[in-house]
């Protein structure tokens, strides 16, 4: 700190920003109050912050809700009845594909919000459209998965084993799917509107709910695909 | 000038030490740009590790879940940090503490459902063998 006076009404911000017990140390620039987080006499948090931690509480709903399913899967593995095991109906070739392209479909989504960030159109939209590109590209993988399932008799209704294993894996792609739809919408009201605040606001929770989607295919290709092909 | 009276002149804090709802500071693209690339690199390398190691044989067999869950929780943190930014700042608390309890709940469902049904199952005798025993 410097010894020049300070105006008075930034005396009083000093005054008002430090930790009125001082608890620690004595110093003064530590502990301070941070504008928008929502903590002390600094207002209310930013608006952002507030979108984010709202719709942070929806994933981890959402996420509950996967580990039911993760649940039911871990408890029905061994239960094949005479059909197929676990084993025999992965490819783990086209499950590292799928991996690939989910992986890099987060990192491009990631970009568009840093292009979000600096106001950049153009960049925003191609990386959200090869965001949605990759997207489709893992919906597609899945679904031809399913269908050659399907056509050699592995079918949900078979054994316990392939319930749970097509609810699991069929539930994350139904959310990919409708993530796609909703990075479609963005992506016209990003043309039409710009980067009004509430647009960008829901740019932000879309980037959390398709990170999330990735997080959760890493316990799908982890738990079901990798240790089911292991054991 | 000392850090404190730079953070008030400039933009980072509002001068007037108040705020409305809905204020929202200026963020700049690079960090989000870095994030990312650091993210990507993490991931790349524990995902192909986990991708290698069931093939390979450089790990003792028995270990090989073990890794791959290893591998999995470390990729999940990657994720957490440097795709959805949840640090330790102040405006992050809330989230960590949702987080803290939404893991809680997946570790009851997920662990209490095997525990239960592990011994669900080890209840069940053959059926000969349980009518037999089973007091009329």
């Amino acid at each position: 700190m410097t010894d020049a006076p300070l105006p008075a009404a930034r005396e009083t911000i000093r005054r008002v920003r430090e930790d009125p017990h001082r608890l620690g140390h004595r110093d003064l620039h530590a502990r301070e109050a941070i504008a928008g987080t929502g903590h002390g006499a600094t207002g209310p948090a930013h608006k952002r912050v507030l979108v984010g931690y709202g719709f942070w509480i929806f994933l981890l709903s959402d996420i509950v809700m996967f580990a039911c399913f993760f649940a039911a899967f871990a408890v029905q593995r061994g239960a094949t009845a005479g059909g197929p095991a676990l084993r025999e109906i992965i490819d783990v070739h086209r499950v590292a594909w799928e991996t690939a392209a989910l992986l890099l479909s987060s990192y491009t989504c990631g970009l568009s919000f840093a292009a979000t960030n600096a106001r950049k159109l153009v960049a925003t939209q191609a990386f959200l459209l090869i965001t949605g590109l990759l997207g489709l590209v893992f919906v597609g993988l899945e679904l031809s998965e399913f269908i050659d399932l399907a056509g050699r008799g592995f079918v949900p209704q078979r054994s316990g084993m392939l319930t749970a294993f097509f609810g699991l894996v069929g539930l994350h792609g139904l959310h990919v799917t409708l993530a796609g739809l909703w990075l479609l919408t963005m992506m016209a009201q990003v043309q039409v509107k710009g980067f009004r605040p509430e647009i960008v606001h829901r740019l932000i929770c879309f980037n959390l709910f398709w990170h999330a989607l990735d997080i959760v295919w890493i316990g799908i290709f982890t738990i079901v695909y990798l240790l089911g092909a292991a054991t | 000038m000392s850090e404190p009276d730079d953070a008030l002149s400039s933009g980072a804090l509002d001068a007037r030490e108040d705020h409305a709802p809905g204020d929202e500071p200026m963020e700049d693209a690079g960090h989000w740009v870095r994030y990312a690339n650091l993210g990507l690199g993490f991931s790349v390398i524990l995902t192909v590790a986990a991708f290698l190691i069931p093939e390979a044989d450089i790990l003792y067999a028995p270990a090989i879940p073990a890794a791959l869950l290893v591998l999995a929780i470390a990729q999940m943190g990657v994720h957490l940090v440097f795709f959805l930014h949840i640090t330790t700042g102040p405006d992050n608390t809330n989230n960590v503490l949702a987080l803290a309890f939404g893991l809680l709940v997946v570790f009851l469902i997920v662990a209490g459902s095997l525990w239960i049904m592990s011994h669900l199952s080890h209840n069940m005798m053959p059926p000969a063998q349980a009518v037999m025993r089973m007091p009329l």
